[in-house]
C-alpha cells in the first residue's frame, strides 16, 4: 500500500511521545545524572564521569549476580516455554472443559508477585508450612533458609507454578486459530502426531511464542519481588540477583552513584538481549 | 482402486439427533464402482463435503457401513483407508517448500526417495509450478496454493480413490480446462475410483462417467449426464440440471392426461399416483415448440444468449421457460406444444411412471 506523508499525523502520536517522556526518558535521565556525580551529602554534586560504571563492571559483586540472573532466566524458560506448550496443545478446544481450564490456567496469573512470594514462603517452612513440614516428615532434607540449592529450586518452582500460564494462554489463543481443515489433510497425508506438531502447530504458535518467550525473559531477568520476600537474597548471596543487590545498593548502603549505574547497566543489558533474541527469532522466520 | 458400498449411512452433526431435520446427511445407500468417475453435484449446505469426509474417514457416520472391496472400513482410521482427499479450502505447509508439500504424503508413508523425486517432479510440472519448487510456500497465491493442494492429493499412485472437494474454484478458466484434462488422464492411468464435488454442472456433465446429484442430505439420482437431462427423478434434479432449468407446472393428472389451468395434454403412459400427493408435470425448455399450433402462452421476454434465444412467457398463469433457435421465429399469436415423449409426472416432487 502506498503511504501518504502527512506531517500531521505527527499531532496524534504527541500525546503519547510526553507520556513516556514523563514515565520513561525524565526518570531515567535523573538515574544518568545520579550515575555520573557523586555525593557526599547536603545534596552537594560532584562531576564522577564513568568512574561509577568501572567500579560496578570492575565488581565481583555485579559478575556474580549478573550469572545468575543468566542462568535463572535460562532455566525458567527452558522449563515454562516446552511446558507451557505441552499444556496447551493438551487442553481441550471445545465444550465445558474450555472455560474451566482458561480460568483455571488465569488464577496464578491474577496473584501479585509479593503474594506470591509469601504463599510459597509460608507453604515451603519446615516447621509449618504444608511443604516443608510433608518433605520433612519423607525425610527429604528440604530447607531454602540454609540450603543455596533448596532456595533455588524454590524460586523455580514457584516461578513455574506462576507464569506458565502465561505461556500456556498465549499458545493455546495460537493453537485455537488453527482451522480444522489442516488436521484433516495431515490425517489424509498420513502425517504422524509428531508432524502434526512441526508442520502445522509450532508455526501457527510461532508468533505468541515469540511474544512468550521475551515477556518471561525480561520480566524472569528483573525478578526482584519473590527472592525479596522468599529468601531475601541468601543463604549467603546465593539468590541475589542484580535487581536484589541493587536495592541493597542504593536503600540499604544509600550509594546512589553506583546503585545509578548499576540500573543504568541492568537496563541497557535487558535492552540488548530482548533486542537480540527478537532479532535473530524474527530472522530465522523471514529466511524460511 | 476400489470399489467403496455406503450403506444406509445417515449422519448428525449434533449428538442427539431428534427430527429427520437434525442430520446433514438423511440416508445415502449407494455403491461407487471400482475406478468409475463420479461428480457430485448439489447446492451449498447438502452434504457433499459431510459424505466425502465419512467416505474417507474424518468423520464417524452417526449409522450405517462403508464396505471397500466389501471390506468393513466403518471404524478405520483415515490413514488405514489409503485414500486422497483434496479439500475445498486450500491446505497448504506454510514452512515447507513447494516440493516438500508434494512429497509429504509419500514421505510419511515411507516410500523410496527416488520414487518420492520422480513423482513429485512430474506432479510439478503437471500443475505448472515447474519452476517453484524450492519456493517456500508461505508467500505462493490463493490459486498456486490450491494446486499444490491439488497435487497432494493426486502425488499418490497406490491410493483406493481420491475425493476432490470442489478442487479448481479459484483457478482461471484456461489453467482449470488443463488441470482437469490431466485429473482425467491420471485417473485413465491409475484407474482410482474417483468422486469429484462442483457447483459446475458443465464440469460435472463434462467429467464423469456418472453424476450424482444431492439435495438436502440425500442422494436425489445417480445417472448419466443424458439421464439427469431426460429423465429427472426428481424435480430439484431438473431445476438444477440445465440451463435453464426444466419447467416444473402444477397439474392434475386423470388417466393419461394432464391437465394445467384449461389445457389438457395427451402422455403416452399412465402415471400411478398415489391420491392426495401433489402432481405436478416437467418438461424441458428444449422440448417446448413455439409455433401456430397448440397452447396459447403470452411472451414476455426473450433473451438472445447467442447460440440460442430463451423465451420467456407466461403459460396458464405459470412461467415457462422456452428454447427457440437462433433463426426461430415467434409468431404474431403463440402458441406452443410438448414434445409428448420428454413429458416427465412428478408426485411430491419424485418421479413416476413412464419408461426410465
Ligand atoms: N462441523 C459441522 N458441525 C455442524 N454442522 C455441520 C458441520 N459441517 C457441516 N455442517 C452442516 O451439515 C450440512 C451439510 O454440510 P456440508 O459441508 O456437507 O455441505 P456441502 O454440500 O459441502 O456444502 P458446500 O457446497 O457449501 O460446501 C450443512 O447444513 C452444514 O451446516
Ligand atoms: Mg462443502
Amino acid at each position: 500500500m502506498e503511504k501518504t506523508w502527512n506531517n500531521k499525523a505527527w499531532f496524534m502520536v504527541l500525546p503519547v511521545l510526553v507520556l513516556v517522556a514523563f514515565s520513561a526518558v525524565i526518570p531515567l535521565m535523573t538515574v544518568v545524572n545520579y550515575s555520573v556525580q557523586d555525593t557526599f551529602g547536603n545534596n552537594e554534586f560532584f562531576w564522577a564521569g564513568t568512574d561509577w560504571y568501572v567500579d560496578v563492571l570492575t565488581s565481583d559483586r555485579f559478575w556474580d549476580a549478573l550469572t545468575r540472573n543468566l542462568i535463572f532466566s535460562a532455566i525458567i524458560l527452558a522449563i515454562e516455554i516446552p511446558l507451557g506448550i505441552i499444556i496447551a496443545l493438551n487442553m481441550p478446544k471445545k465444550g465445558l472443559g474450555v472455560p474451566v481450564c482458561l480460568v483455571l490456567m488465569a488464577l496464578p496469573l491474577l496473584i501479585p508477585w509479593n503474594v506470591v512470594g509469601t504463599i510459597w514462603q509460608v507453604f515451603g517452612r519446615v516447621d509449618i508450612g504444608l511443604l516443608g513440614h510433608t518433605l520433612e516428615m519423607l525425610g527429604v532434607n528440604y530447607n531454602y533458609v540454609q540450603n543455596p540449592i533448596d532456595a533455588w529450586v524454590t524460586l523455580i518452582v514457584m516461578d513455574v507454578w506462576h507464569w506458565t500460564s502465561l505461556v500456556v494462554l498465549l499458545c493455546y489463543a495460537g493453537l485455537v486459530s488453527i482451522p480444522d481443515a489442516y488436521y484433516q489433510a495431515a490425517k489424509i497425508d498420513g502425517a504422524s502426531r509428531w508432524s502434526v506438531f512441526r508442520y502445522i502447530q509450532l508455526p501457527k504458535m510461532k508468533r505468541v511464542l515469540l511474544i512468550a518467550f521475551l515477556l518471561r525473559f525480561m520480566d524472569s531477568f528483573m525478578i526482584y519481588t519473590e527472592p525479596f520476600v522468599v529468601t531475601g537474597g541468601g543463604p549467603g548471596n546465593s539468590t541475589t540477583f542484580l535487581s536484589i543487590d541493587l536495592v541493597k545498593m542504593a536503600i540499604g548502603q544509600f550509594d546512589l552513584g553506583p546503585a545509578a549505574a548499576l540500573s543504568i547497566i541492568y537496563f541497557l543489558i535487558i535492552l540488548l538481549l530482548s533486542w537480540i533474541f527478537y532479532t535473530v527469532m524474527t530472522t530465522s522466520d523471514a529466511q524460511s | 482402486m476400489a470399489r467403496i458400498d455406503l450403506e444406509h449411512i445417515r449422519h448428525a452433526y449434533g449428538a442427539k439427533p431428534k427430527s429427520e431435520n437434525d442430520y446433514a446427511l438423511k440416508e445415502v445407500h449407494h455403491e461407487w464402482n471400482d475406478g468409475g468417475a463420479y461428480a457430485l453435484l448439489g447446492p451449498s449446505g447438502c452434504g457433499k463435503t459431510t459424505l466425502l469426509n465419512i467416505i474417507s474417514g474424518l468423520i464417524n457416520p452417526s449409522e450405517g457401513r462403508i464396505l471397500f472391496d466389501g471390506k468393513d472400513v466403518t471404524h478405520l482410521s483415515t490413514q488405514d483407508r489409503n485414500i486422497a482427499q483434496v479439500f475445498q479450502f486450500p491446505v497448504i505447509y506454510d514452512t515447507m517448500t513447494v516440493y516438500d508439500n508434494l512429497a509429504f504424503p509419500l514421505r510419511n508413508r515411507h516410500v523410496p526417495e527416488t520414487e518420492v523425486d520422480r513423482r513429485v517432479k512430474e506432479i510439478i510440472e503437471m500443475i505448472g509450478l515447474g519452476g517453484w519448487a524450492g519456493k517456500k510456500a508461505q508467500g505462493l497465491t490463493a490459486d498456486q496454493k490450491q494446486k499444490i493442494s491439488l497435487g497432494r492429493g493426486l502425488v499418490r499412485s497406490d491410493v483406493s480413490a481420491i475425493l476432490f472437494d470442489e478442487p479448481l474454484t479459484v483457478i482461471d478458466p484456461e489453467m482449470k480446462w488443463v488441470l482437469r484434462s490431466q485429473i482425467k488422464r491420471l485417473h485413465k492411468q491409475f484407474g482410482f475410483t474417483m468422486v469429484y464435488v462442483t457447483h459446475d454442472q458443465t464440469e460435472a456433465l463434462t467429467f464423469a462417467d456418472k453424476v450424482v446429484v444431492m439435495y438436502d442430505g440425500q442422494i436425489v439420482q445417480i445417472g448419466t449426464p443424458a439421464e439427469l437431462f431426460e429423465r429427472p427423478r426428481h424435480t430439484f434434479v431438473g431445476y438444477f440440471i440445465g440451463s435453464p432449468g426444466m419447467n416444473v407446472l402444477p397439474a392434475k393428472i386423470d388417466g393419461s392426461t394432464a391437465t394445467i389451468g384449461d389445457e389438457t395434454i395427451a402422455l403416452n403412459f399412465r402415471p400411478e399416483i398415489k391420491s392426495g400427493a401433489k402432481t405436478e408435470l416437467g418438461i424441458r425448455p428444449e422440448f417446448v415448440a413455439i409455433g401456430r399450433e397448440g397452447m396459447p402462452v403470452a411472451i414476455s421476454k426473450v433473451e438472445d444468449i447467442g447460440r440460442h434465444k430463451i423465451v420467456r412467457a407466461r403459460f396458464a398463469d405459470q412461467l415457462i421457460s422456452i428454447i427457440l433457435d437462433e433463426d426461430g421465429e415467434i409468431p404474431a399469436e403463440p402458441r406452443i406444444a410438448f414434445d409428448q415423449k420428454a413429458i416427465n409426472i412428478y408426485a411430491d416432487s419424485w418421479r413416476v411412471g413412464g419408461e426410465a
